[in-house]
């Protein structure tokens, strides 16, 4: 879903560079408070892996494909500031040593990319944490879902955007993106739940907020490390 | 940590290095998109990426298209791992310092 330069105008990408920048801004503040020596790494490791997964495009349906962005798995681990700073990192590298995605585009990449799934992913675990066990299974439920709502969210600010731009009518290009992305965001719901799932048998407490308590026999194996 | 850090980092590595030259090719969502409804065209290179290392995730001087496409992948998750690695680090050192 990276927009590349000449897609947007300047008007639409400066007004998605805004929150981006205030996005990242605040990731980077949260940075200093939430991550303790210990997850340092953790950081490093999560922005590798959204980089590495980005690169395994998965076919879809006729001559298309669809690849994980990451930002809800990013969301999971390190909550929706940091990993806004994540998608940053890895849509930045993306851009400048790759060529993936505009310069001018950036913003509205991470906005799309990052931000909007960070926020999405966020919200829910909030809602979910207040009305759901506090359980492994229900935090597989919520990622799953969260996942797939970041990727169709994305999909959506995408196409408002490029309709905005009056690069593409919104009736056109709305149904088109988000009837691809509808199949693309299942697979980014599994490959973050399993992306979780085996942060949770290795490493349970990396997870972001309160650590949750095994619900089911198949995941409560004891792990030796 | 450090365990859990290899261990991830390795499987972000082999799938980069040895996963990524075997993805799909064809165009992603957005890009299909962007095909049918003929607005493909306007995307173009900014100046800055005229002269980006690795454009297309091809590793530069390397002929075989899929090594090319590992190499890029190899390299670019270290890349990324040190960046991300790096700004934590940098960050948590100036919120022990203040």
């Amino acid at each position: 879903m990276h927009i590349p330069d000449g897609f947007l105008s300047n008007e639409v990408a400066l007004a998605c560079a805004i929150p981006a920048v205030a996005a990242v801004g605040y990731g980077l503040r949260r940075a200093e408070v939430d991550l303790d020596d210990r997850r340092v790494p953790l950081l490093g490791v999560t922005a590798a892996f959204v980089f590495a997964a980005q690169m395994l495009n998965f076919p879809v349906a006729g001559g298309t494909s669809g690849h994980f962005l990451g930002a809800a798995l990013a969301a999971v681990l390190l909550g929706p500031w940091l990993a806004c700073l994540v998608l940053a990192v890895v849509l930045a590298a993306q851009a400048f040593v790759f060529a993936d995605g505009g310069i001018t585009a950036l913003g509205a990449n991470v906005f799309n990319m990052g931000v909007i799934g960070g926020v999405v992913v966020g919200g829910l675990m909030l809602a979910a944490r207040r009305v759901l066990p506090n359980t492994r299974a229900a935090l597989l439920g919520v990622t799953a879902a969260g996942a797939w709502s970041a990727v169709m969210a994305g999909a959506a600010a995408c196409a408002v955007e490029l309709a905005v731009s009056g690069t593409v009518p919104l009736a056109t290009v709305l149904p088109a993106m988000l009837g691809v992305h509808t199949v693309i965001g299942v697979g980014e719901a599994m490959i973050t739940v399993a992306a979780v799932s085996a942060v949770l048998v290795t490493r349970p407490d990396l997870i972001h907020g309160p650590v949750p308590e095994p619900s089911s026999p198949i995941l409560t194996t004891p792990v030796t490390t | 940590m450090k365990f859990f850090t290899i261990l991830a980092l390795a499987v972000a590595v082999g799938l980069a290095t040895a996963v990524s030259p075997y993805a799909s090719s064809s165009p992603d969502g957005l890009e299909r998109v962007a095909e049918d409804k003929a607005f493909l065209e306007q995307g173009t290179l900014h100046s800055v990426q005229e002269g980006s290392p690795a454009p297309d995730y091809a590793f530069p001087g390397v002929d075989d298209a899929r090594v090319a496409t590992g190499l890029a992948g190899f390299a670019g998750t270290l890349l990324v791992f040190g960046a991300g690695y790096g700004i934590a680090a940098l960050t948590r050192r100036r919120a022990v310092a203040a």
